[in-house]
């Protein structure tokens, strides 16, 4: 934010000196050895702590990011003791005081990543060295969660993953330094199968349009498994690249495929557009196999079926949480984001709160910000509250298990924000899973690596 | 197999058409003036934003809030009142519903001021500096226009729906006497290829058959003979100018509802579009026509999973892979002249 | 060549690599003393005296240069992954690969000239991004990127015995080159770049290359083959373009597609007008102006806006806030694009070009008789 904010510290001033006079040849040696063991990246020493949120505010992914976006500012109040206090009532067990973390005051800088994994990674480099971000928190892709966790893995900084949907985030490239509260693709499938299987029945033929980058692959490969799993056929699987705009050459091989169910792997704008332009191909007034064509959609949220308008009604997905479950802390949640900002919150605005609470409650709860100590007060963490039921925050892979939701696109909707029903919630115990499934190593959190 | 092959032309015709338009006007630009404008696509985003604006002024609403009840997430009720309606009633809500094809109205004398102003403003100034020079300052300006339509309408694309009548699809297998329900297209980009078509036939009509098409076609053949027949050629180039940016903005129009148009939409077709423009030879109209199409059919049948699974990621570079052929094969296009920039 | 360096040249080089090394110190108050962006800085750097050697030399402008970039991180990235962590067998690889894929591309290409040139270029870079977005999934790993885990082989490494704890870095000698580390490595290819740079444009291939460039048609009735001349600028600035991807690479082991797209070529384009094409220094300072901007431009916000105009009444306050609020942030770029058509209409030879003129006028003050402004060479 500041361009001077961390100014000269003794430390800084030291290094650039020694660094320029000793030029190039032998200063690195001077400082990589442990000359400050005791310090870790970013210790904060004055009276505020930063939170860096890396977020697409443009790309694909726009939408979700600013929203996102409000969703910090809000948790970030009220951390800091201000407005009227949102989940940190309802958190279950808390360790939340409502004046900061450990008394120190939370601000936060944000850098637009674009929805794209590189721009991600340089953002989030560019807040833990120039301004000094404690945790890095967002992202709205897979790609971008992926690329950025495994920087943070390097920094020494902890990631709060936002809006990451793909097996692989908490699977094969889990990091120790990664967290990520929102579910994944495969609990999509197991959630999502058996509705599919009571509405369309064990006989279908399904062709997958799907996202071409690491979330789009897994969520193929999840919703392909648990439908086949029904009985169901799977007719074809088609990348179509992220951020693909006109699908009109994707969508008509499918009318003629013999398929009878299509599936969109999709996400943000990329759904948005394929499912209107899937609606004028007229695939919903279909008939195939003599069955009446469906659409589903695997993960859907309440902006992108606004932005969809009319072509969601009727068509299942999933969700992690909805604005209008109505446990206290859901309703907690969404009257506070409501008064603020006009509007209820996304699913995306939800984990993203959740995240940054979760981060200041476990720093709480360790009495340091030094992130081995934070780990391992997040690790295995149960606790209930934040509107998904009860939560454990599973130390193996560093995925909460939380109950999911099987939603709906609502036929008859009584306002633009109305515009997705809760079909089913299914249990936590039913989408568990075994960790091991996915492989992965999360790393070591001992050695703090030292960011520059 | 037949209907695979046949409703992917019609897709190719659809994406032909566009690509045809926007190479259209870009070819009007380099065949008078000499000019490589690499703000073209911009001229098409600007188009495309004059829909979003004429809907934003007719979407228009009265907000009141209500502070006694509340709405489900917390916040005062408002309730919106739609205003042209109210004035109009359902001859309002026919301009609304009609709004996309509406804003052409608009559109037209719009881009023609933008159009002229660009060229008689900057370009003017660089007819005498090389390509390369052309490039950059049209590219820098392609930059500044996409970026104030992003800081006025904000990052996100702003769906444009099309009207309800032209919404779905149509039978087109059932309109020929064909099996029912097999080849079946959507309305709207039907109607995207006869505005393309109408369009074209246009240009060429007026190229052809208006003096001043007679003239702007001379000067095209031999700039300096005209002038020295006493012609005022400039003025008449400087429309020309004016014309292509019309007719990318009207191609930006009629393509918002089949893409919500945003800041970047230019820069996306930009690339293609000099693409087409290149196979179908610089500076030939009719190239630059038949280019379009032919790339459009060309993507859409690389992208059939018959031809993906021969040579995988074929759809992804079969236009620039043609376009890579031709070059080095053909320098002057498909239809280009001799000696046009060639080397 | 009677000697081995002009003291003028020598004088600029070292000027060069003094400022380049102190960059640290004097970049702080600035606010980019921080070693991410010092890093970007030299790699950018290197990529935009790559460009110039090949579009300020001999005019040919290419707006393909960005996959050569991204092949030489990808390269690099798989040189980790493979062989070893160290950066110099990385390094070399990098620049082979990239240097091969120029000079295939560069064949093709150079067949042609003028717009003809930049069209195929560009062709060739969108084909490769598309393709590394695509099919070429198992190799680039897509829209994820290319990142290094703790499974992957390293053959050298295992070789000697080497294992380690944490996320796989990439060092040199065993040396870790994050942070400042990494930039004092960057630096100094920044300025062997440089001295390579400044060597090839005093030589009589450099003098050739010039001559391509102001009247390629006269060459050829001479007599000369210009291609083979075009053709090695072409792939020594492609190396140059490999060369600043394996070092991003290195200072942050990520390869991803989106460095290949064809706006980041035109970035390089812009950062290679704005400093001043055909010079020097002034492509090097025009990366680093667009980095800089890019860095810190973006970062400022209303309420930063707002403190700077507040020694003025309230409502022109807020009034400034507004409009200076669309040209940073976000709206950064829109200050680039005006900046960049102005330089490119009024000042064709960039800052340099302006820098030289205010010299000129000055000089022109001090002594009455002194010789005229040096003439600039305009774009292409």
């Amino acid at each position: 934010m500041t361009i001077l904010k961390r100014g000269l510290s003794r430390r800084r001033v030291l290094q650039t000196g020694m660094a320029g006079i000793i030029g190039s040849g032998v200063a690195p040696l001077v400082f990589t050895k442990g000359a400050w063991a005791q310090e870790f990246c970013n210790n904060p020493t004055g009276d505020t702590v930063v939170f860096g949120l890396n977020l697409p505010l443009t790309g694909t992914y726009a939408e979700e990011g600013a929203d996102e976006q409000k969703a910090y500012e809000l948790a970030i109040a009220h951390l800091n003791g201000e407005g009227d206090g949102g989940l940190l009532n309802v958190l279950q067990p808390s360790a939340l005081k409502g004046n900061g973390i450990l008394g120190k005051k939370v601000t936060y800088v944000s850098s637009d990543s674009q929805t794209k994994s590189d721009v991600a990674r340089a953002g989030a480099t560019r807040m833990i060295e120039r301004d000094g971000a404690i945790m890095i928190t967002g992202g709205s892709s897979s790609g971008e969660a992926i690329a950025v966790q495994g920087l943070c893995q390097e920094m020494g900084v902890i990631f709060m993953a936002g809006l990451t949907h793909s097996n692989d985030t908490t699977g094969k490239d889990k990091r120790r330094y990664g967290f990520r509260h929102f579910f994944n693709a495969y609990q999509s499938g197991i959630g999502l199968a058996p509705v599919l299987g009571d509405a369309y029945g064990k006989d279908r033929r399904a062709y997958h349009l799907t996202a071409d980058y690491t979330w789009g692959w897994t969520q193929e490969e999840s919703i392909k498994n648990a439908t086949e799993g029904l009985g169901w056929e799977t007719v074809a699987a088609v990348r179509t690249p992220l951020g693909a705009t006109d699908y009109s050459q994707y969508l008509t091989p499918i009318l003629n495929s013999g398929a009878d169910v299509l599936i969109l792997n999709h996400y943000g704008l990329d759904m948005v557009n394929s499912l209107t332009q899937a609606v004028q191909f007229g695939m919903r007034d279909r008939q195939a196999n003599g069955k009446d064509f469906q659409i589903v959609t695997p993960l859907i949220s309440e902006l992108m079926a606004k932005g969809a308008g009319e072509s969601v009604k009727g068509i299942f997905g999933t969700s992690n949480w909805h604005w209008n479950l109505q446990d206290p802390g859901s309703i907690a949640f969404t009257k506070s984001f409501g008064a603020k900002y006009g509007s209820p919150p996304s699913q995306a605005a939800h984990t993203a709160y959740v995240q940054a609470l979760l981060y200041a409650d476990a720093v709480e709860r360790a009495g340091t910000f030094y992130p081995p100590e934070v780990i391992k007060a997040l690790e295995g963490f149960e606790f209930d509250g934040m509107g998904n039921g009860p939560t454990v925050y599973r130390a193996d892979d560093h995925q909460c298990i939380k109950s999911v939701l099987v939603v709906q696109g609502n036929e008859s909707p009584t306002s633009e924000f109305d515009v997705l029903n809760v079909f089913q919630e299914i249990d936590r115990d039913t989408v568990a899973y075994d960790p091991a499934i996915f492989g992965g190593e999360l790393g070591e959190a001992e050695p703090v690596p030292m960011c520059a | 197999m037949f209907e695979v092959i046949f409703l992917q032309f019609l897709n190719g015709l659809d994406k032909g058409a566009a690509y045809a338009l926007i190479a259209l006007g870009l070819t009007l630009v380099f065949g008078t003036l000499g000019v490589v404008n690499f703000a073209h696509g911009a001229l098409f985003m600007l188009g495309a934003f004059c829909a979003v604006t004429v809907r934003m002024f007719l979407t228009m609403e009265t907000v009141t809030v209500d502070p006694e009840k509340l709405s489900p997430w917390g916040s005062p009720l408002e309730i919106r009142e739609p205003l042209v309606q109210a004035w109009f009633g359902d001859f309002g809500a026919v301009l609304v519903n009609y709004s996309v094809p509406l804003s052409i109205i608009i559109t037209i004398p719009i881009m023609l001021v933008v159009g002229i102003a660009l060229e008689r403003g900057i370009i003017k100034h660089f007819y005498k500096r090389s390509h390369a020079e052309q490039i950059l300052v049209t590219f820098g300006l392609a930059i500044v226009a996409q970026e104030v339509i992003k800081s006025v309408y904000g990052p996100n694309p702003i769906p444009q729906p099309m009207p309800t009548d032209l919404r779905g699809a149509a039978d087109i297998g059932a309109f020929l006497g064909m099996q029912a329900n097999i080849i079946t297209y959507p309305i709207w980009r039907l109607v995207y290829f006869v505005f393309a078509a109408v369009v074209i036939g246009g240009v060429f009509a007026f190229l052809q058959f208006t003096t001043f098409g007679m003239v702007v076609r001379a000067g095209m053949a031999d700039r300096e003979t005209v002038g020295l027949l006493g012609i005022n050629i400039d003025r008449r180039f400087t429309i020309m100018f004016g014309l292509a940016a019309v007719v990318a903005g009207m191609a930006g129009v009629m393509y918002t509802p089949l893409l919500p148009p945003n800041y970047h939409l230019g820069m996306d077709f930009l690339v293609l579009s000099f693409v087409v423009v290149v196979v179908g030879g610089m500076g030939s109209l009719p190239g630059a026509v038949a280019a379009g199409f032919l790339l459009g059919i060309l993507q859409s049948s690389a992208s059939m999973n018959q031809v993906k699974a021969v040579f995988p990621g074929i759809d992804q570079i079969i236009i620039y892979l043609v376009a890579v052929i031709i070059l080095l094969v053909r320098p002057r296009g498909l239809f280009g002249r001799r000696g046009v920039m060639e080397a | 060549m009677p000697k081995f360096m002009s003291r003028n040249d020598l004088l600029l080089f070292a000027g060069f690599s003094l400022v380049v090394l102190a960059m640290p110190i004097w970049l702080a108050p600035f606010g980019a003393g921080y070693p991410d962006l010092l890093q970007r800085f030299m790699i950018f750097g290197i990529f935009a005296v790559g460009f110039n050697i090949l579009f300020g030399l001999t005019g040919y402008l290419s707006f393909g240069h960005a996959a050569f970039f991204g092949v030489g991180s990808y390269a690099a990235v798989w040189s980790f992954k493979l062989l070893t962590l160290d950066a110099i067998p990385a390094m070399i690889f990098a620049v082979v690969i990239s240097g091969l894929f120029a000079l295939v591309i560069g064949f093709l290409c150079l067949r042609r000239s003028g717009i003809y040139f930049s069209i195929l270029t560009l062709a060739f870079a969108q084909m490769s991004y598309n393709l590394a977005y695509s099919v070429l999934t198992p190799i680039t790993n897509g829209e994820t990127g290319l990142q290094l885990t703790l499974n992957d082989p390293r053959v050298l490494d295992a070789a000697v015995g080497q294992g380690f704890v944490g996320q796989p870095v990439p060092n040199l000698l065993g040396q870790q080159l994050s942070g400042y580390a990494g930039f004092y490595f960057c630096a100094s290819f920044l300025i062997l770049g440089f001295f390579i740079a400044q060597r090839i444009a005093g030589s009589p291939f450099g003098m050739m290359l010039k001559a391509i460039k102001s009247n390629q048609t006269r060459m050829q009735f001479t007599g000369f083959n210009t291609r083979p001349y075009a053709l090695s600028a072409f792939v020594i600035s492609g190396m140059y373009a490999g060369l600043a991807g394996a070092l991003l690479a290195v200072t942050d082991p990520l390869a991803g597609a989106e460095r290949m797209q064809w706006t980041a070529s035109g970035e390089v384009v812009l950062m290679t007008i704005l400093g001043g094409v055909g010079t020097l220094v002034g492509p090097v300072i025009g990366a680093w102006i667009i980095k800089y901007f890019e860095n810190i431009l973006s970062a400022l916000n209303d309420n930063i806006l707002a403190r700077f105009w507040s020694f003025l009444p309230e409502g022109v306050a807020d009034v400034l806030v507004k409009v200076t609020s669309k040209f940073v942030g976000d709206g950064w770029h829109l200050t680039l694009g005006l900046a960049f058509v102005i330089v490119v209409i009024f000042l064709p030879g960039g800052i340099m070009e302006g820098v030289r003129r205010v010299a000129a006028l000055f000089r022109r003050s001090g002594s009455s008789g002194a010789k005229t402004a040096p003439q600039t060479q305009p774009a292409e």
